[in-house]
């Protein structure tokens, strides 16, 4: 039973720490089915993560935060467009510049308003998303088996967590069974398709980054305003570029990316249960090895040993009308 | 009198210093067939990009059914009815047929009753035009006539009464083409209007009723098709330009230096471009190779310069055999003696962020005389680079510009300057003067004809006809990939003009 | 990296245009500083008086400096070769290794004068080793290397922290960390340079891999635009297909451009750890590596252009520090703003100003509105 309560308890935080790896992942998603590559992921997580603690702190409201969130974060993502659809700036550049301006102002504004060493102030639970207890999750929790799983890893969540797993299905049917999904999958791979079918490229892509922002902004209120109780520096510590890494591994489909956002969550669930512990057969695993495998399976994935990572084909080149 | 679909009037349209179209008037009778002919750059494809809103017009006006009309983008073309086939598909490869179809055009936010509409839409056109095509298959999938069909589909589906054609025969067999032409029949049948851009005056004979030529950005005639001949065409189509003859004495051919034996070349899509061609180019002596733009010639010169893979095939370099399938290598033809001036100087021949002097010796790099040890002899390199700007009078007289800031002429005489001055055995040429003025079109061909008299085998590619005549010592017409005729120098514009429109062997004989 | 626009004086394409984009992202910094109630134009004349006001600043701004040459070059020489070499942080990073090793190893038998060299070449080859896979996967199996790069960057982390934690960190001690280095690994200073003129320094960490820095800086230079194989690199990095007809290979040149990349990246670890901490230890780095990018794009690819963006950056980092000190309202971070910034508006938005400025150019001279006319449009 020890065992049992273990998994459970290890598939409890699995899901808890790829919440924020699957908005982001479905937030790049969006981006990058549009033909924009983005590698701003994680700068734009990091001001929703700062803009939703900050809000919610000073307006008292969860729901403010969350807002505030994301629209810093969609104003982060209109940046990365203005330079990479309009100036036709080169998009690495411009999310490598994101990721700074995120990485710096977060942390210089943080101090300057709440002198708390780049740290928001510690929110209040009602300034933070609660969990929510499913009907009868206290009553079924002796059941064996089915109790636990009911009461722990189904429900007692955060709204945030309901929204980013019901995300995956949102995003399939928006991508697969709407007209705006078809001509974003459409400008991803071949834009002039889509301008000679009267069409306009730059707000379709733009529309497509709105959708990244608003995702982004989630994912960082969900790190500062449900997993931390207020903003810590850094507090995305690479989840960008793993979902990032996701992205490629799931081959850019919604239901793929959740699962290989559940995986890396497991990796780092796994990672945290085992300090030290030695594994039967294997023997004591290096946490370091269990933290670099979501970038080594990628690496692996992008060397073409497991299946080819096809990326939208118009993806990182700027539209320009031919001749 | 017949009810124009459509009237262009006084349309004039400009890329910087290059006029792509001055004053064409031109009008298209409702339900017929309108073919318009003309050479390379003559201006069709933009005069139709701009009646389909792709480009705006610099001045002039457009009436589509009598009504004058501002087309500002492709959504006002489809809007008034007219529907486009581009030369490069416009399609997502990896979208069904129906996803295509309805991209742009579709009747609801969500996709379900869009496709629902456009499956019946489907069917009906099916039925009524013949054009099958199984709605659920992915494009990258299908045959290019298929994705053809996809094309005209669209149109359709748009509502489109006014389509235009533009080269839609380029990349089909014979016998889609032979389709193709069946069906546009049935569309004008059924009352659409149909604009078919083409160079291949066969396929004008065959199914337009009205015919109009272009040249060099101007509307020459229009003519009834059946009134007309494909002599007359040709005639309209190159013009009677003063030739500009270069002072020649006669080709004292030696022995063979070049060979190219069973070359057979695929483009990336897999679609043969090159079709098993053999041919000799002895010492002493110009072959010309004739034909119009994107019948193989370029993946011809790139497969013989080891530039790009062929499917099969060698050339016999001074008699030593060099297989074009393996890893033939740029390098190793170069230092075989085979000089290569590549089609496009600005992303192969040169590199146009560099110096006049380090463009001087690309593909020659290697070379001791420009190195010492690992580093780059840069004044050997600068007066080797000053010693041909003065040889070939290349301007401004300066190797350290930037080679973007030299005019078109000066750029090709740079890279003449590099091939010839390397003292090849045989040098290929491709497009020696595109984008070159009339004063460096003059250098470049007593420059090729000297390079000949010193019993260097030469081999030009060009699509200009006035330059193949007036150069070669034999000419070699391209037709779909083929040799499809070889002529002496004495051959007439009309003859040679037949055999590159594809028109048969014997017809051009009489 | 780009194509050729319209033709502007030198002094303007390698003077004007990047003083325009440092001076934008410097007002659009100011208005941060204004955000936090600070004055934006007092807060710049604290930062130059910290960097460059007195001795200890300068060594500061020089030490700075020194690690951001070595990240700068890095991404420079991939870039002329049109590769994007986002891994130069985890290159530098793994190259800590290297030197951890060769320090540990000789610091008590040889002097500094010899355990440097053996440094160098071990940081060297460490870094442009983490690059080579990277390349090998573009060349050989199209794997895009700004993805690869970046997943190198996290395994190089994990990679260095299984090594501090485990087998470099002395046993009797609980830090991250190698042991500190004993004479034989530490670098002699420079600061007596900057007290001939009469300053006064108490401590810094300005050492003699500045003059390693700059002699780098030199033989990139020579690499690029005096060797056969800078020729190639920059004949890929301009056209691949003009290449391609020259016969370079893609494979060859791809690979060999990353492992010098990688190397110059690793070399940027001398400087932290035999200069300054005499020890290897946990993110050592800290993002030097990053800061090559803005200050590469900053001086536009040329190793001069990179030696005064990187003293730029010095001072940023330098006066940023005193900043931090003088107005609370400000931390350090201002620096990283900036430094995305200038990566914005030096690198993806490099053509915003362009067209404004040769507008200017054209207005000023009739000669090049005609040339303006026909190259902007037919190109």
């Amino acid at each position: 039973m020890d065992m049992f309560n273990a998994i459970v308890q290890v598939l409890d935080s699995t899901i808890r720490l790829s919440v924020p790896l699957l908005l982001a992942c479905l937030a790049g998603l969006y981006s990058e089915r549009a033909g924009i590559f983005d590698i701003g992921l994680e700068g734009k997580m990091l001001v929703g993560a700062f803009a939703g603690a900050a809000a919610a702190s000073v307006f008292h409201s969860a729901y403010i935060g969350l807002g505030m969130a994301i629209l810093i974060s969609v104003a982060f993502a209109l940046v990365h467009g203005f330079a990479s659809i309009t100036h036709r700036g080169n998009q690495i550049v411009s999310g490598v510049a994101i990721n700074f301006i995120a990485a710096g102002s977060t942390i210089m504004l943080g101090q300057a308003w709440f002198q708390q060493g780049g740290r928001t102030p510690a929110l209040a639970s009602d300034e933070r998303f609660g969990a929510i207890i499913w009907p009868g999750a206290d009553a079924l929790r002796s059941v064996p088996i089915l109790g636990p799983i009911y009461s722990e890893l189904i429900s007692g969540h955060s709204v945030l967590v309901y929204v980013a797993f019901l995300a995956v299905p949102f995003t399939w049917w928006v991508l697969f069974r709407t007209r705006f999904g078809l001509r974003m999958r459409a400008v991803g791979e071949n834009p002039a398709a889509v301008d000679t079918a009267g069409i306009s490229v730059a707000w379709l892509r733009y529309r497509a980054l709105i959708c990244t922002g608003v995702l982004t902004g989630i994912a960082g209120a969900y790190l500062s305003m449900v997993q931390n109780g207020g903003f810590v520096k850094d507090m995305t510590a690479g989840k960008g570029y793993i979902a990032l890494a996701a992205l490629i591994f799931a081959k850019w489909k919604p239901v793929s990316a959740m699962f290989a956002c559940l995986l890396f969550g497991f990796l780092d669930a796994l990672s945290i249960r085992l300090q030290g512990t030695p594994l039967p057969l294997i023997g004591k695993v290096p946490v370091q090895l269990m933290q670099a495998l979501p970038y080594i399976l990628t690496v692996i994935l992008l060397a073409g040993f497991i299946g080819k990572a096809i990326p939208p084909r118009a993806g990182g080149v700027p539209y320009v009308k031919e001749r | 009198m017949a009810q124009a679909a459509i009237e262009l009037i006084g349309i004039d349209k400009s890329f910087g210093a290059v006029r792509a179209n001055r004053d064409i008037n031109l009008e298209i009778v409702r339900g017929t067939i309108h073919g318009i002919v003309g050479e390379n750059g003559a201006g069709k494809s933009t005069l139709m990009s701009i009646l389909y809103g792709f480009y705006q017009a610099d001045s002039g006006e457009i009436r589509v059914g009598g009504q004058s009309a501002s087309i500002k983008s492709p959504n006002d073309a489809i809007a008034l009815g007219i529907g486009m086939v581009h030369q490069h598909f416009m399609l997502v490869d990896n979208f069904t047929v129906l996803e295509n179809v309805i991209l742009g055009a579709e009747s609801d936010a969500l996709l379900k009753k869009s496709i629902a509409k456009a499956r019946s839409e489907l069917e009906r056109l099916e039925r009524e035009y013949g054009l099958e095509v199984d709605p659920d298959a992915i494009i990258e999938e299908l045959p290019v006539g298929l994705q053809q069909r996809v094309e005209i589909l669209k149109a359709l589906y748009r509502g489109a009464e006014i389509l235009i054609l533009d080269e839609p025969t380029g990349v089909l067999t014979p016998a889609e083409a032979n389709h193709l032409f069946r069906i546009l029949k049935q569309l004008k049948e059924q009352g659409k209007t149909i604009v078919l851009i083409t160079h291949k005056l066969r396929e004008i004979m065959a199914i337009t009723d009205t015919v109009s030529v272009m040249r060099q950005g101007t509307m020459v005639a229009t003519r009834e098709t059946r009134k007309t001949t494909v002599e007359e065409l040709a005639e309209l189509m190159v013009g009677r330009r003063v030739l500009l003859r270069v002072e020649k004495g006669e080709a004292e051919a030696g022995g063979v230096k070049l060979a190219v034996q069973n070359l057979t070349v695929k483009d990336s899509r897999g679609v043969t471009m090159v079709d098993d061609i053999s041919f000799d180019v002895r010492a002493g002596e110009i072959v010309g190779i004739a034909g119009v733009a994107g019948n193989g010639q370029s993946e011809m010169l790139e497969a013989i310069s080891g530039i790009r893979r062929a499917v099969s095939g060698s050339v016999m370099l001074d008699g030593k055999p060099i297989d074009l399938t393996g890893a033939a290598d740029p390098g190793e033809l170069r230092d075989r003696g085979l000089a290569h001036v590549p089609e496009d100087r600005h992303h192969v021949g040169l590199v146009l962020a560099f110096e006049e002097n380090e463009n001087s010796i690309l593909g020659y790099h290697d070379d001791p005389r420009y190195l010492r040890g690992p580093f780059l002899n840069i004044d050997a390199i600068r007066d080797d680079a000053r010693d041909k700007i003065a040889k070939y009078d290349i301007r401004p007289a300066d190797c350290r510009l930037k080679t973007a800031n030299f005019s078109g002429g000066n750029q090709q005489k740079i890279v003449l300057a590099r091939e010839m001055e390397q003292d090849p055995g045989v040098l290929i040429v491709g497009q020696p003067t595109r984008g070159v003025d009339v004063g460096a079109i003059e250098f470049i061909h007593k420059r090729l004809i000297a390079m000949r008299d010193q019993g260097k085998a030469v081999l030009v590619v060009s699509v200009e006809l006035d330059e193949i005549r007036s150069l070669s010592d034999r000419i070699l017409v391209m037709f779909a990939g083929r040799v499809v005729g070889e002529r002496g120098p004495e051959a007439t514009e009309g003859e040679l003009g037949l055999l590159m429109a594809g028109v048969e062997h014997q017809e051009a004989a009489e | 990296m780009s194509t050729p626009y319209a033709k502007l004086p030198a002094w303007a394409d390698y003077g004007l245009i990047p003083v325009i984009n440092l001076a934008v992202a410097f007002v659009v910094a100011g208005f941060v500083v204004l955000l936090v109630g600070e004055n934006p134009f007092r807060a710049a004349a604290v930062l130059v008086e910290g960097a460059f006001g007195r001795g200890q600043g300068i060594a500061f701004t020089l030490f700075y400096a020194t690690t951001f040459i070595f990240s700068g070059l890095s991404f420079a020489v991939a870039a002329h070769c049109g590769l994007f070499n986002i891994g130069g942080e985890g290159q530098g990073y793994i190259a800590g290794l290297g030197i951890g090793i060769v320090c540990l190893a000789f610091d008590s038998v040889l002097p500094w004068w010899l355990t440097f060299p053996l440094a160098i070449i071990a940081a060297a080859a460490m870094g442009a080793l983490w690059a080579l896979i990277p390349a090998y996967l573009q060349a050989k199996r199209g794997s895009h290397i700004v993805i690869t790069t970046i997943m190198f960057n996290f395994i190089a982390a994990s990679v260095m922290v299984y090594m501090l934690v485990g087998m470099l960190k002395p046993a009797n001690s609980m830090a991250p960390q190698t042991r500190t280095f004993l004479d034989g690994a530490q670098l002699p200073k420079l600061n007596w340079v900057i007290e001939l003129f009469g300053a006064k320094i108490r401590s810094a960490p300005f050492n003699i891999t500045f003059l390693l820095a700059l002699v780098v800086a030199f033989l990139v230079w020579v690499l690029i635009w005096r060797t056969r194989l800078g020729y190639e690199m920059r004949t890929y990095g301009h056209s691949p297909k003009a290449a391609r007809y020259a016969g370079i290979s893609e494979t060859r040149i791809i690979i060999v451009a990353m492992m010098i990349s990688g190397a110059l990246a690793g070399m940027m670890a001398l400087n932290p750890t035999m200069g300054d901490q005499h020890n290897v230890a946990l993110e050592f780095v800290s993002g030097a590596g990053f800061v090559g990018i803005a200050v590469a794009l900053m001086g536009r690819l040329h190793p001069v252009g990179i030696v005064l963006a990187a003293i730029l950056f010095g001072m940023l980092y330098q006066g940023g520090a005193e900043l931090a000190f003088e107005m609370p309202a400000i931390s350090r971070d201002i620096i990283v703003i900036i430094q995305g910034l200038v990566i914005l508006f030096a690198g993806a938005l490099e053509h915003m100003f362009r067209p404004y400025v040769q507008a200017l150019f054209a207005s000023l001279s009739p000669r090049t509105v005609g040339m303006e006319a026909v190259k902007g449009k037919g190109a």
